[in-house]
């Protein structure tokens, strides 16, 4: 189908809003937080600006090549993506409803505000709320796990591993 | 010495360190002790090699001359590289490894916390990122030198000696030149001297809850400003720039 209407910011957002994360599928790189601006011309070059979640993730160019391919095939003539430092990623930025999503998938999502000074270290006295049957009888197993942003903890109730969303 | 020229060095400095010890960790890769550590390691690999690359690229762009972030890593030689040489020691066993973590971590810390107040947009947005994976890093080895040097006797012994063995290059870490006179002077980089202060607390903090002591070592061994390196940073550049010499251009 040939898309002849011409693009706009709105419904590039929407376009974006339905690239999932390669490592979290039910949620989208919006929802997420990376893209942090978009801008497009009368000759239909779209301009977007994302910013990096863990200096060394590698789902990093798997986005990048998403939005490309995403654009492109939606009526963008040309795709420039630009990568931004200043705000720094924070998981703050996650909604509520997203929360929710990574909750449904199995994911505990972060339970502090990334200012909290023990925010990024669950040990120790913090519990999280184990995704599966929402009991906070668990314990940290690794604080590192399959992606840069998640932890591994275990839950005593339900006897279940889960990964834990890192508040960052 | 011109301030761009100070900053590519200075980008050098932090992204060598970081290229040069994400290779060493990725040493243990298969190798941990358990599958939860070997995750870990290589994790911290990851972040390592992620704020270098984003280092080289300022750095490459400073350059011109068509340097890229590939071509910092891969095709410079050993005299150019200017990590600090700490990070370039073996890894020995796991406590060994979790003392240098430790030492160097903290160093990072403290040294990203100071960028994230540089008047270098670029350092500012970088260190504001690295200084969260800095810290989980510190946290992490923290944890484990307190552990082993509370645990057995051997695994007290074990650590106390990689202290011993590691402390004669943790000054080469606070080393300064005229690089850091020029960017200190623009307010780009903190005063290493300063940031000593505030490692040599944070480690202390561990090592008396570790039951640890810090050796007095009047042998201390300098150099990674001046590119003058220990014998073991020759042999990892052999294996990690071996493609790249070997096939020039190669990609995937």
């Amino acid at each position: 189908m040939v898309n002849t209407e011409p693009l706009s910011e709105y419904k590039i957002m929407e376009l974006l809003a339905q690239i999932p994360d390669p490592d979290i599928p039910v949620v989208s790189i919006v929802e997420l937080g990376i893209v942090r601006d978009v801008q497009v011309d009368d000759a239909s070059k779209v301009t977007v600006t994302i910013t990096p979640t863990y200096s060394g993730c590698p789902a990093m160019s798997v986005f990048k090549e998403d939005i490309r391919e995403t654009l492109l095939k939606n009526g963008a003539k040309e795709v420039d993506i630009k990568i931004s430092f200043t705000p720094a990623w924070t998981t703050d930025w996650l909604s509520e409803s997203t929360r929710y999503k990574m909750r449904k998938h199995g994911i505990a999502p972060p339970e502090t505000n990334s200012s909290d000074p023990v925010a990024l270290f669950s040990s120790g006295k913090q519990k999280i709320k184990c995704p599966h049957c929402s009991k906070t009888d668990t314990n940290l197993t690794s604080q590192f796990g399959s992606t840069p942003c998640k932890a591994i903890w275990f839950c005593n109730s339900c006897n279940q591993p889960f990964e834990y969303f890192k508040c960052y | 010495m011109k301030t761009k020229e100070a900053i590519y060095t200075y980008c050098l400095r932090i992204a060598d360190s970081n290229l040069i010890l994400g290779q060493r960790l990725a040493e243990w890769c298969s190798r941990g002790p358990i599958l939860e550590e070997d995750l870990a390691m290589t994790n911290i690999s990851l972040d390592l090699f992620g704020q270098a690359e984003t280092l080289y690229e300022y750095a490459a762009s400073i350059k011109g001359n068509n340097a890229t972030a590939d071509s910092l890593a891969f095709l410079r030689v050993e005299r150019e590289y200017c990590n600090r040489l700490i990070v370039e020691q073996p890894n020995g066993d796991f406590a060994f490894t979790m003392v240098r973590e430790l030492l160097f971590s903290s160093f990072q810390k403290n040294l990203y916390e100071a960028l994230y107040k540089s008047n270098d947009e670029m350092f500012k947005g970088f260190a504001g990122k690295a200084v969260k994976e800095a810290k989980y890093h510190l946290r992490h080895s923290s944890e484990w030198v307190i552990r082993l040097g509370q645990g057995t006797e051997e695994s007290h012994r074990r650590t106390q000696w990689a202290i011993d063995e590691l402390w004669r290059y943790t000054a080469d870490m606070f080393e300064m030149n005229e690089v850091d006179e020029e960017l200190i002077s623009m307010g780009i980089a903190p005063d290493l001297k300063e940031i000593q202060k505030l490692w040599i607390k944070s480690v202390m903090s561990v090592t008396a809850e570790a039951g640890l002591t810090i050796p007095e070592t009047p042998h201390v061994i300098k150099g990674g400003n001046d590119g003058i390196h220990t014998e073991h940073l020759g042999h990892i550049l052999c294996e990690l720039q071996y493609l790249q010499r070997a096939h020039p251009g190669a990609s995937w």
